[in-house]
């Protein structure tokens, strides 16, 4: 995972709620065996008419916004299927950070796990942001996770919260699975505990 | 005394490995479904990095995403048949038990879990789809994960996670003659709103939940998700026991006897506290259909779309103009006169045997109204063969209904069955979201009776005089 420290960009506008994971990718997308290649194909249903041309009044097909980085949106974003093709598109994209009043439990955990910051703020702030974001190139954003503030165009900051674990596997790239192994004696000791328990059966076919 | 616990509390405690300096637990996984669309990219992981499976022997991989569901299976587009084989590499490169397309246990991963006794009360349950929550009808903590930890799971056969917050949800007294546990699934969720279990397990309790049959707490359960929550349980209890003895991965004999004795001790203590709590009536449940494009917008089935003018709030106002316009539904209009093009009956929310003897029962003798598609697709081969011993597919096909092969068929487009541009669907599977069934497709969530009811009437129709 790329480590995310500080990134300033272009921000675009999506005011609406309950974006789905269908509308971010749809399904027919996930026939892929590769983590890459989803940009194209992000927010196909919004972005592209049925004959596969660009729909010009949506934000990503706009100058400045086809180089988005940061993402401000409603609340709920990524509610819906648990495919981390999700944020696998956002990122493939170039987005790196959502913006959001809140969002749904599973996108936000898969989006941790790939080094895009999902950040939750009150709905005022996002309103601000959005704001903000429709001044285009002239507003740039900077998100600073070691601070843990958004820094708006005209300075003013916004503080954020994050999870101090995450944080620190963000900043630094780390992944999961190398840090949980380092507890594989607990694991072991675990399921050898777990031996007389003899309803938990293993798979026979 | 120590503190009262919630079924939920139960089943994390028993699964805690070990704790982290700042909350986050190693929580043990006992049982990993795999299907070939989340799990490509996280055996590559493993492989990557030269990791292997630490436990096959509590995974189980079965493609169901993108298998066509046409007699002989044939139509498979070339994309899928990728991620098929991919599947087969991989279950045979990490030595992981598979049920092959052509196994007559294949079938929709949320089906053949509990159906084959592989899912069990008191299991921590994890599978790379938000719909794992099905799972918790029997009693099992079971949620969905993304590809990265599905690879977690594969490689330390634990997540880590945070402990989520408990919600109850009560309903009361007793549903009434043909209203179905999909109608209270839409009414909970229209009730609490597509965000309303955001951060909680949902524990179903009240005389309403404790008479339904497993499948119908499968399905209440299977919903869980279209509320935000990512699990969803029901205490264990005669019912569920009675399910699950003599499936074939069910524990025998005396392991029986003892894992009952465990089961039915994970029921909430008294006195537990919950975070949030939400108390609906079944008596006054009516059979639910969906007018827009989340979940959350379910009616009776005599009711109208609402207007978007009243709404307060200008992005609501907003939301709700386009999911109207989506649809093709005006704001006042009864959903009943609306004309559907399909009909699908099926998916991981109501395509079990129970599901299609109440769909069958609409159908018997009657016929589906002209210019309508009617889809019948069984959850598994083995409901398939169970409805056909019972001949609901002689009722289905002489009704003018398409008797189909086990998959996840027309709930999400990535297999031929699917909508084309415009068309309007009565469908059991579990999301409305725009283009979920195919680009442009429009689709109301119903239950298996209110879709039989109609495909025969041509338009989506209250089930109650036809049953």
């Amino acid at each position: 995972m790329r480590p995310f420290t500080t990134l300033t960009g272009i921000a675009a506008p999506l005011p609406f709620a309950n974006v789905d994971t269908d509308k971010i990718i749809p399904a027919r997308f996930l026939k892929t065996i590769q983590r890459t290649g989803l940009g194209k194909s992000l927010f196909d249903g919004l972005r592209y008419d049925a004959q596969g041309c660009e729909i010009p009044e949506f934000i990503l097909n706009q100058e400045p916004y086809r180089n988005a980085e940061i993402l401000i949106t409603l609340e709920n974003f990524g509610c819906g299927s648990s495919r981390e093709h999700a944020p696998w598109a956002l990122l493939d994209f170039g987005i790196r950070c959502v913006i959001a009043p809140s969002f749904a439990d599973i996108f936000h955990g898969n989006s941790l796990k790939n080094g895009v910051l999902p950040i939750a703020l009150p709905r005022t702030d996002c309103e601000a942001l959005m704001q903000d974001a429709s001044m285009g190139g002239n507003a740039r954003l900077t998100v600073d996770l070691m601070r843990q503030v958004v820094v708006r165009p005209d300075g003013r900051e916004i503080p954020f919260e994050i999870d101090p674990l995450r944080k620190h596997r963000l900043l630094n790239g780390l992944d999961d699975i190398g840090q949980t192994l380092e507890n594989a004696d607990a694991i072991t000791r675990f399921e050898t505990a777990r031996g007389a328990e003899t309803w938990r059966t293993e798979v026979v076919l | 005394m120590s503190r009262p616990r919630t079924l939920f509390d139960k089943i994390w405690d028993d699964h805690v490995v070990e704790t982290l300096p700042d909350g986050t637990a190693i929580l043990y996984i006992d049982r990993h479904l795999v299907h070939e669309v989340t799990s490509p990219q996280a055996f590559e992981g493993l492989r990557l990095a030269g990791r292997s499976v630490r436990r096959p022997g509590a995974t189980i991989a079965v493609a169901d995403h993108n298998v066509p569901t046409s007699r002989g299976r044939v139509g498979a587009e070339a994309d899928s048949i990728i991620q098929l084989e991919t599947l087969e590499r991989n279950v045979a490169d990490f030595n992981v038990p598979y049920i092959p397309i052509t196994d007559e246990r294949q079938g929709i991963v949320h089906v053949i879990g509990p159906e084959l006794g592989l899912s069990l009360p008191g299991m921590t349950i994890v599978c790379g789809d938000s719909h794992t929550s099905t799972h918790g009808a029997l009693g099992a903590l079971a949620f969905g994960i993304g590809t990265s930890e599905v690879e977690h799971v594969l490689a330390t056969q634990t997540l880590l996670q945070r402990r989520a917050k408990n919600m109850r949800v009560t309903v009361k007294n007793r549903l009434r003659h043909g209203v179905s546990a999909k109608d209270m699934a839409l009414a909970i969720i229209a009730h609490i709103g597509t965000a309303g279990g955001t951060g909680h397990v949902i524990e179903y309790a009240g005389e309403a939940v404790e008479a339904l049959d497993m499948a119908g707490r499968m399905t209440l359960c299977n919903m869980s998700i279209e509320a935000g929550a990512r699990a969803g349980l029901i205490a264990p209890d005669q019912t569920t026991l009675a399910y699950v003895e003599g499936r074939s991965n069910a524990p025998q004999g005396e392991a029986f006897v003892q894992a009952s004795r465990y089961w039915l001790s994970l029921k909430s203590d008294g006195g537990a506290i919950y975070d949030a709590e939400a108390v609906l009536d079944a008596d006054l449940m009516a059979p639910m259909v969906t007018w827009g494009t989340s979940p959350e917008t379910a009616v009776p089935i005599d009711g109208v779309a609402p207007d978007p003018g009243a709404l307060a709030d200008p992005a609501a106002r907003a939301d709700a103009q386009r999911a109207l316009d989506y649809m093709g539904v005006r704001a006042g209009q009864r959903l009943d006169s609306l004309a559907v093009d399909v009909v699908f009956i099926g998916s991981c929310t109501n395509s079990r045997v129970e599901d299609l003897r109440v769909a069958a029962s609409v159908a018997k003798g009657r016929t589906v109204a002209g210019g309508v598609r009617a889809l019948v697709v069984p959850g598994s081969g083995l409901v398939k063969k169970q409805a056909e011993a019972e001949g609901l597919d002689r009722i289905f096909q002489s009704a003018g209904f398409e008797w189909r092969e086990a998959g996840c068929s027309m709930c999400l487009g990535m297999n031929p069955d699917r909508l084309t541009p415009g068309q309007r669907c009565a469908s059991t599977s579990n999301r409305n979201f725009e283009g979920r069934q195919g680009p442009g497709g429009r689709t109301h969530l119903v239950s298996p009776a209110t879709a039989a009811a109609s495909a025969i009437a041509g338009r989506l129709a209250d089930p109650r005089p036809l049953l």
